[in-house]
């Protein structure tokens, strides 16, 4: 048998190489959104985002996302302090900026970019006229409240 | 401290399984251990010796509707604690949201009560608890008693309830403290512990709290 060209034998063992990192690419990463929300917003929130009596506010169908788009990437950064009004209901309660129980670190600005877009696209939530957000809008956002 | 290292050690649930073990020898309804402390005084005329065990510390509060409430009060009831603050940031709104279901399923049973302590009483006057309660959801003139009493009573209390307590100022909202639900029987012993914050904890109340509920109206019927 004639030996193959050498560039096949080169080819196979990188393609080999290459599924075996392959898996790498197809993280769960379409689902972080949704593991976030359970991790660190869903004890108060509820896991459908319903809240709590009226003492945490409902993220399901709640005119105050759809309201302060601009804000809320600041919001999960840096929680919440003083009265605001969600679905006609006033709310007071202190919310903590959301960090990672574990390592102690604020969420990246991927993170809550996916974090965003899943409480944003679910409950009868709607993202918008301007689409689900992106990472550089997260960033934006979070520059402009002295974050990054 | 010693609680602190009784419960990081397991030693509660070891103490649970024993009692579960040894319910299995006998043909009577399975009984929750009484736990904390126990102390044995020799009997002065010869007899068995007595096993005085710990009781809830005596207490004074008052809840949401102003009404006074203490353990002489709730004797003879079952009741459920826990321990919040109406400004807390942190663990509290999914605890007493767990409290809350425990509550939908058996707040309408005779003889158990629900206990909310804060541990803020300067913050949390009677009127914050009565708001507390209302946005919280717990009906009004319920069962589910939000109070206050002073501030070395309530820590005293902590301890005695087996939960973890204290001001901290590095805490979220002032105070640290864990979301234990403490089980208490009609006599002021300690029969259950659980983590609200483990849903397998709060099955596992939910397990037990028929259990105890079962055993009070057995000795009231004995009585």
């Amino acid at each position: 048998m004639p030996r193959p060209p050498l560039i096949v034998r080169w080819l196979a063992p990188a393609l080999a190489a290459g599924l075996a990192l392959l898996p790498g690419c197809f993280t769960n990463k379409q689902h972080q959104g949704e593991r976030l929300y359970a991790q660190h917003c869903a004890g108060c929130h509820g896991e459908q985002g319903q809240g709590l009596g009226t003492l945490i506010p409902p993220l399901a169908g709640s005119d105050y996302l759809a309201g302060h788009r601009a804000q809320l990437g600041c919001i999960i950064r840096q929680g919440l302090r003083g009265p605001i009004v969600v679905n006609g209901v006033r709310y007071n309660q202190q919310m903590l900026g959301v960090q990672d129980t574990a390592t102690h670190r604020h969420l990246s600005p991927a993170q809550i970019t996916n974090l965003l877009n899943y409480i944003e696209g679910h409950w009868g939530n709607r993202p918008g006229p301007a689409g689900p957000r992106t990472i550089a809008e997260t960033q934006a956002q979070l520059r402009a409240c002295g974050e990054r | 401290m010693f609680l602190k290292s009784l419960l990081r050690r397991g030693t509660l649930p070891l103490l649970a399984g024993a009692a579960l073990l040894l319910a299995g020898c006998q043909d009577e309804p399975r009984r929750l251990p009484i736990l904390g402390e126990r102390d044995v005084r020799a009997n002065p005329n010869g007899g068995p010796a007595d096993t005085i065990f710990a009781t809830v510390p005596a207490f004074r509060a008052h809840d949401q509707n102003g009404k006074l409430l203490t353990n002489q009060s709730l004797a003879g009831q079952v009741y459920l604690t826990d321990f919040f603050f109406a400004t807390c940031p942190g663990i509290c709104p999914k605890m007493n949201g767990e409290l809350l279901k425990v509550y939908q399923k058996f707040g309408q049973t005779p003889g158990l009560h629900f206990v909310s302590f804060t541990i803020d009483p300067d913050h949390d006057t009677t009127a914050v608890l009565h708001d507390y309660a209302q946005r919280l959801g717990a009906p009004a003139e319920a069962n589910w008693r939000f109070v206050r009493t002073s501030k070395d009573s309530v820590f005293a209390l902590a301890r005695g309830l087996f939960t973890a307590a204290m001001p901290d100022k590095a805490a979220p909202g002032g105070f640290a403290h864990n979301g234990t639900f403490a089980l208490v029987d009609g006599r002021g012993h300690v029969r259950g512990l659980y983590d609200s914050l483990d849903p397998k904890e709060v099955a596992r109340l939910q397990e037990e709290l028929p259990l105890l509920l079962a055993e009070a109206q057995e000795s009231r019927k004995k009585s």
